[in-house]
């Protein structure tokens, strides 16, 4: 008799066991290679043989992996001698493990996508041939990737503590990469920021957590069977996740009542804003322009502004969301298909139709350049007689 | 994270600096010039940024869609087409300006005299297939 073993429960397991194993005084990288070794022995052998303690069971797979791996190695002779003596887990408790993985994938040293890598392999238990698909690279190019992103991070301390803002940034940039092939990378985006957000009590973790849900209970809506774009105002609002809005909704209040805003809680709120309208007409613009302006005064990123403009747009005419638009540098992506749609809405086709040509022409993604481009032809078929 | 296509032309790049056909280079430039090319490849592997390379061969059919029923069509090679790719490199990094620095290291590989040719190479950054999750 076998069962089916829950993927995501057990890459759960991953950041504690790595934890343990660092502070019984295994170096990270070896670490990480055994625990690795272990997920995939117990993909093997727990559909047929599940384990009544699943992390006990880990900690002493891993660890032999890691013993063998290191009797194996006869120049590292010096280590078998520490490992030998099998020295007990540290004080320090799970949780405070899993923060410090956090830290150390998401160090200062690594470049985005080194930190991204290595965060997924260490922290989220995938292995280098899934995040390589996720990411569409060869899988010895990711392996590569994780190897010189280990040996990065080799000098630095455990128990260093790091910065949060970091983490969320490498979680953001899992989040946006969306999926493609069997890896869901936004769902396990959501997965560690709700890990992250059980280990540090952060309003801004708890932020982007609820930034999260509230996306992520929108996806069904936001693409069609054809894979095509749906725009926000035309997307069938019954095929939005209510259980994880009212998740994302509760954990954002929590996070406000704390009162120290932060960039993610912002978004947060303007994304609750969308969520909680019943039809994209009942939509709270005015509440929402105040939210970006709270939100510029959080960041310089000018794509806050661009966003404002199309939100004052909506609250205050196309006239005033032109006028708001005017004021910002017409090089930054995706101006000129929020002044197509503007122009649209004050009654001209004709230049809308000509900006949705350049905005298709200027997309960084083909969803987005395929809408775009239906846009422009939508308009021109109903200009030419 | 961003991917970039580097493209090398046979023609319709703008003319290199030690602009020499390689038929023209003695065999050990030659044998240089490939090893470069091998080398760099393999470096970006190790930097976990190498995707993809191919080379082309200068001769291709064009071919059309000619009816239902019927075969497609097919033309060339037409020796005055003003634009021929002769191979590529695709790379996964995390800036343009990385992917600048790249392109800039591989249009030194060694020519005629191994001296570095200064070849263009054509930039092209790969469209995504979804936009960012959050808008």
């Amino acid at each position: 008799m076998t069962s089916p073993i829950d993927g995501a429960a057990l890459r759960s397991l991953t950041p504690s066991v790595l934890g343990i194993l660092v502070r019984r005084g295994a170096d990270f990288a070896a670490a990480e290679d055994a625990v690795q070794d272990a997920l995939v022995e117990a993909v093997r052998v727990w559909p047929s043989d599940p384990p009544r303690d699943p992390k006990g069971w880990l900690v002493t797979a891993a660890w032999r992996k890691f013993l063998d791996a290191t009797r194996a190695n006869a120049a590292r002779r010096r280590r078998e001698d520490l490992v030998d003596e099998e020295p007990v887990p540290g004080p320090a408790s799970s949780v405070d493990d899993t923060l410090q993985l956090y830290f150390l994938c998401a160090h200062p040293s690594l470049t985005p996508s080194s930190a991204v890598a290595l965060t997924l392999r260490a922290v989220g238990g995938l292995t280098t041939r899934q995040i390589a698909q996720a990411y569409l690279v060869p899988e010895a190019t990711m392996a590569q990737r994780i190897s010189r992103a280990k040996r990065t991070v080799s000098g630095v301390r455990f128990d260093q503590p790091g910065d949060v803002a970091t983490v969320l940034r490498v979680l953001y940039l899992v989040f946006n990469e969306g999926y493609s092939g069997d890896v869901d990378l936004a769902a396990e985006a959501v997965r560690l920021t709700r890990q992250l957000a059980a280990a540090i009590d952060h309003p801004e973790v708890a932020g982007l957590l609820a930034l999260m849900l509230l996306h992520h209970a929108r996806r069904a809506g936001r693409t069609a069977p054809d894979g095509s774009l749906v725009p926000l105002a035309e997307q069938d609002r019954g095929r939005w996740d209510t259980g994880v809005i009212a998740e994302g909704v509760e954990v954002l209040q929590a996070a406000l009542a704390r009162d120290r805003l932060g960039e993610f809680q912002a978004q947060a709120a303007i994304a609750a804003l969308h969520a909680d309208a019943p039809t994209a007409a009942e939509t709270d613009w005015p509440q929402i322009v105040e939210w970006y302006d709270e939100l510029a005064g959080l960041t310089d990123n000018p794509v806050v502004r661009l966003n404002r403009a199309v939100a004052v747009g909506e609250a205050d005419g196309p006239r005033a969301g032109l006028a708001a638009l005017a004021e910002l540098d017409d090089s930054l992506p995706r101006y000129a298909a929020v002044a197509a749609y503007l122009r649209e809405r004050d009654g001209d086709p004709v230049e809308a139709a000509r900006l949705y040509v350049e905005a298709a022409r200027k997309a960084s993604n083909v969803a987005e350049r395929d809408h775009l481009t239906r846009q422009a032809a939508r308009l021109n078929a109903r200009s030419t007689p | 994270m961003a991917k970039y296509l580097l493209l090398k032309h046979y023609r319709g790049a703008p003319s290199a600096v030690n602009d020499v056909p390689m038929d023209k280079w003695t065999p050990d430039e030659v044998t240089a010039h490939i090893q470069y090319m091998n080398d760099f490849a393999k470096r970006l592997e190790g930097t976990g940024e190498f995707v993809d390379g191919q080379a082309l061969a200068p001769e291709g059919t064009f071919v059309r869609y000619d009816g239902e029923g019927r075969p497609p069509v097919t033309d060339g090679p037409f020796a005055e087409t003003k634009d021929l790719i002769a191979g590529w490199m695709v790379i996964d990094v995390d800036s343009y300006e990385r992917a600048v620095e790249l392109a800039g290291e591989l249009s030194a590989a060694p020519g005629a005299n191994g001296e570095p040719i200064h070849e263009w190479l054509e930039l092209r950054p790969f469209l995504t297939a979804h936009p960012n999750t959050t808008e």
